[in-house]
C-alpha cells in the first residue's frame, strides 16, 4: 500500500499546483477583461495566487472542519451509539491506526465519509440513516471502507481538492454574475476601437474560462476519486475479513431514494456512495464520482478470500478491466473470509424507529425507560427533573 | 602504521554496524511488547465484562448453571495464566466457553430483550473482535522480530545480547480463528 500512499501524497501536491495554474489563468483573464491596462492582467494573476495561497493554507489547516461543518456533522460521545464506537475502534485496531474523531450527521439518508489531514487527525462521519439501517457486519464494512480511506491517505487529497474546487467554482460564479448584472457594453464602447476590441476578446475568453475552469476542475477531481473507491472497498474487505458485510451495506444504501440534504457537488466524492446520483442511471460517463454500486457489490461478492489479491481477481472477472490494486499490495497472503455474526434482519419499522432514536440522541435528547415498558424521549430544553409516564402515570426522574 | 590505521577503521565500522543491528533488534522487541500490551488491554476488558454478564443473566438462566460455571472457571484460569503460550491456551478455552454460553442465550427471549444484557453483549462481542484484530497485528510483529533474530548476520548479535524468540499468540482450534460468532438481538 505504500505505493498508493506515496501516489496520494504526490497527487495532492500535483493537484495544488494544477489548481494554482487554473486559478492564476482565471485571475489573469478576468483582470484583462475588466481593464485594457496590461497591469490589470498581472494584478488579477497576483490576486488569484494570493487567494490560492490562503486557500491552500486553509484547506491544510482546517479543511476537515469546513467539510464537517458543511455537512452539519455533530461530534458524539460513546453513549450516543456504543456500537458505532466499538466498530470504529475494531477497525482502527485492524488498520493499526489511532482512533478517529466520530461524528453523526442527523440525516435519514444513509451515507458516510472520512476527512482530515493525517491519520492522527482524522474524522469519521456517518449519517443517522446509515446507523439505523445497517446490521453490525454491514456497519463494520462501511467503517472499514472509511478507515481504508484514512489508511491510504485519500482524506488529505480529497480535502484539499474539495476546498480548491469549491473556491474555483465560487470565483467563477462571482465573475459571471457580476458580468451578468453590470451593463457589459458600457466599458468597451467608450474606449478607442483597438483597445476595445482586444478587451472584448479578453472578455469572451474570460467568460469561457470562467465557465470551463470549474468543469475541468470537477472532471479531474471526479476521475481521481473512482479508483480510490475500489481500493477502499478492497481495503475494507481485508480489514473486516468479511466482504459480504460491505456488499450488503452498499445494496441497502443504494435502495434508499431520499437524497442526502447536506451533500453538494463539492462534498459528493467524499461519501461512500454518491449522495446526489440515483443508481440505475448509466454512470459510465465522466461526471460520476463513484463506480456503479451494482459493480462494486458484484466484485465484493466474487471474492474467494479477503486479501487484496482476491479483490483483484474478482475485479478482473467482474469488469474485464485491469485491476485498480497496485502491484505492491498484491502479495502472498491468504486471508480467510470469516463467518457472519448471527443477527436477525432488522424490520423496516424498526429501522425507522432506530433512525429516529439516533437522530434524537444526537440532538441530545435523553431517554427514560419506564417500568411499564414505555420509552420516553425527553427533548434537551425540558428542564424539569421529573416527568410523568403517560401510560401508567408513574413519576420518573430524568 | 598504515595497517594499524586500517585495523582501527575496520573496528570502528564493525562497532557502528553492531550498534545499528542491536538498535534495530531493540526496536523490534519493543514493538512486539507494545503489540502484546494492546492484546492485554482487550483481554483484561473481557475479564472485567464477564462478572457483570453473569450477574445480569443469573436470574434468567437458572437451568444453565453448568455453562455459567464453565465461563467463570475459564475466566479465573485465563486471569492466572502467565506468558504468551499459556495465556493463548487459557484464552482459547475462555473464548469457546463464551461462544457456547452465547449460543444458549438464544433459548431465552426475555434475556434477549433485556437492554442491560444487550449492551453487555455488544461490548463483549466487540472485545472479541478487538482481540482477534490485535492478535493479527501482534503476530505480524512477532514474525518480523523472529525473522530478524534468526537471519544472518543479525542472529550473531541477537545471540551475543540474548534476544529471545517471541511466541505467537495462537488459538489452536481452527473454528476459533475466525472472529467468534456472536449474535445480536435487536
Amino acid at each position: 500500500m505504500w505505493e498508493q500512499i506515496r501516489a496520494n501524497k504526490r497527487n495532492s501536491i500535483l493537484l495544488l499546483m494544477l489548481m494554482a495554474a487554473v486559478l492564476g489563468l482565471l485571475g489573469w483573464f478576468i483582470g484583462s477583461a475588466v481593464s485594457p491596462d496590461p497591469m490589470a492582467g498581472i494584478f488579477g494573476l497576483v490576486v488569484a495566487l494570493i487567494v490560492w495561497m490562503i486557500l491552500a493554507m486553509v484547506s491544510f489547516s482546517s479543511g476537515d472542519a469546513i467539510f464537517l461543518a458543511a455537512s452539519k456533522a455533530t461530534p458524539v460521545t460513546k453513549s450516543v451509539h456504543p456500537q458505532l464506537f466499538n466498530v470504529v475502534e475494531e477497525m482502527a485496531i485492524a488498520a493499526q491506526l489511532p482512533m478517529p474523531k466520530i461524528y453523526i450527521i442527523n440525516d435519514p439518508a444513509p451515507n458516510a465519509f472520512a476527512t482530515g489531514r493525517s491519520p492522527q487527525s482524522a474524522s469519521l462521519a456517518v449519517t443517522a440513516g446509515l446507523l439505523g439501517r445497517l446490521s453490525r457486519d454491514e456497519l463494520q464494512g462501511v467503517v472499514g471502507h472509511e478507515m481504508s480511506h484514512i489508511l491510504h491517505r485519500d482524506i488529505l487529497f480529497v480535502t484539499i481538492a474539495g476546498v480548491m474546487l469549491g473556491a474555483i467554482t465560487l470565483l467563477s460564479e462571482i465573475f459571471l454574475r457580476s458580468m451578468f448584472y453590470s451593463s457589459m457594453g458600457r466599458r468597451y464602447s467608450s474606449r478607442g476601437s483597438r483597445g476595445g476590441q482586444a478587451q472584448a476578446i479578453m472578455l469572451v475568453i474570460a467568460i469561457i474560462a470562467a465557465i470551463l475552469a470549474p468543469i475541468m476542475a470537477t472532471l479531474l477531481y471526479f476521475a481521481l476519486s473512482r479508483r480510490r473507491e475500489y481500493l477502499a472497498d478492497a481495503g475494507s474487505a481485508r480489514l473486516t475479513r468479511y466482504p459480504e458485510g460491505l456488499a450488503s451495506a452498499l445494496e441497502k444504501i443504494s435502495q434508499n431514494t431520499t437524497p442526502l440534504a447536506v451533500a453538494n457537488k463539492v462534498t459528493a466524492p467524499m461519501y461512500i456512495v454518491n449522495p446526489l446520483q440515483k443508481e440505475g442511471m448509466k454512470l459510465s460517463d465522466l461526471t460520476s464520482t463513484h463506480p456503479p454500486i451494482s459493480q462494486r457489490v458484484k466484485i465484493l461478492r466474487g471474492m474467494a478470500g479477503a486479501s487484496f489479491a482476491d479483490y483483484s481477481d474478482a475485479f478482473k472477472t467482474a469488469t474485464k478491466h485491469t485491476t485498480p490494486i497496485p502491484s505492491s499490495a498484491i502479495k502472498e497472503e491468504t486471508i480467510q473470509i470469516r463467518s457472519a455474526s448471527q443477527q436477525p434482519p432488522i424490520s423496516a419499522k424498526n429501522q425507522h424507529r432506530n433512525i429516529g432514536d439516533i437522530m434524537q440522541r444526537t440532538a441530545s435528547f435523553s431517554f427514560v425507560n419506564c417500568s411499564c415498558g414505555l420509552k420516553l424521549k425527553i427533548p434537551p430544553n425540558f428542564k424539569a427533573g421529573e416527568v410523568q409516564c403517560p401510560r401508567c402515570g408513574q413519576m420518573l426522574t430524568i | 602504521m598504515g595497517i594499524l590505521l586500517i585495523l582501527i577503521v575496520i573496528v570502528v565500522l564493525l562497532v557502528v554496524f553492531v550498534i545499528g543491528i542491536y538498535n534495530a533488534l531493540v526496536r523490534l522487541r519493543n514493538q512486539v511488547t507494545n503489540a502484546w500490551s494492546q492484546i492485554d488491554v482487550q483481554l483484561k476488558r473481557r475479564h472485567d465484562l464477564i462478572p457483570n454478564l453473569i450477574e445480569t443473566v443469573k436470574g434468567y438462566m437458572q437451568h444453565e448453571r453448568g455453562t455459567l460455571e464453565a465461563v467463570t472457571n475459564a475466566r479465573s484460569q485465563a486471569m492466572g495464566a502467565k506468558g504468551v503460550a499459556e495465556t493463548a491456551k487459557a484464552e482459547g478455552v475462555l473464548g469457546r466457553a463464551l461462544s457456547k454460553f452465547l449460543l444458549t442465550v438464544e433459548a431465552y427471549p426475555d434475556l434477549k430483550a433485556n437492554q442491560n444484557f444487550l449492551a453487555l453483549q455488544e461490548e463483549l462481542s466487540s472485545t472479541e473482535n478487538k482481540i482477534a484484530f490485535s492478535r493479527q497485528a501482534y503476530n505480524d510483529q512477532v514474525l518480523f522480530y523472529n525473522n530478524k533474530i534468526q537471519m544472518f548476520p543479525s542472529n550473531i548479535i541477537a545471540g551475543m545480547f540474548n534476544f529471545a524468540k517471541s511466541d505467537f499468540f495462537e488459538i489452536e482450534d481452527a473454528a476459533e480463528k475466525a472472529v467468534p460468532k456472536v449474535s445480536f438481538g435487536n
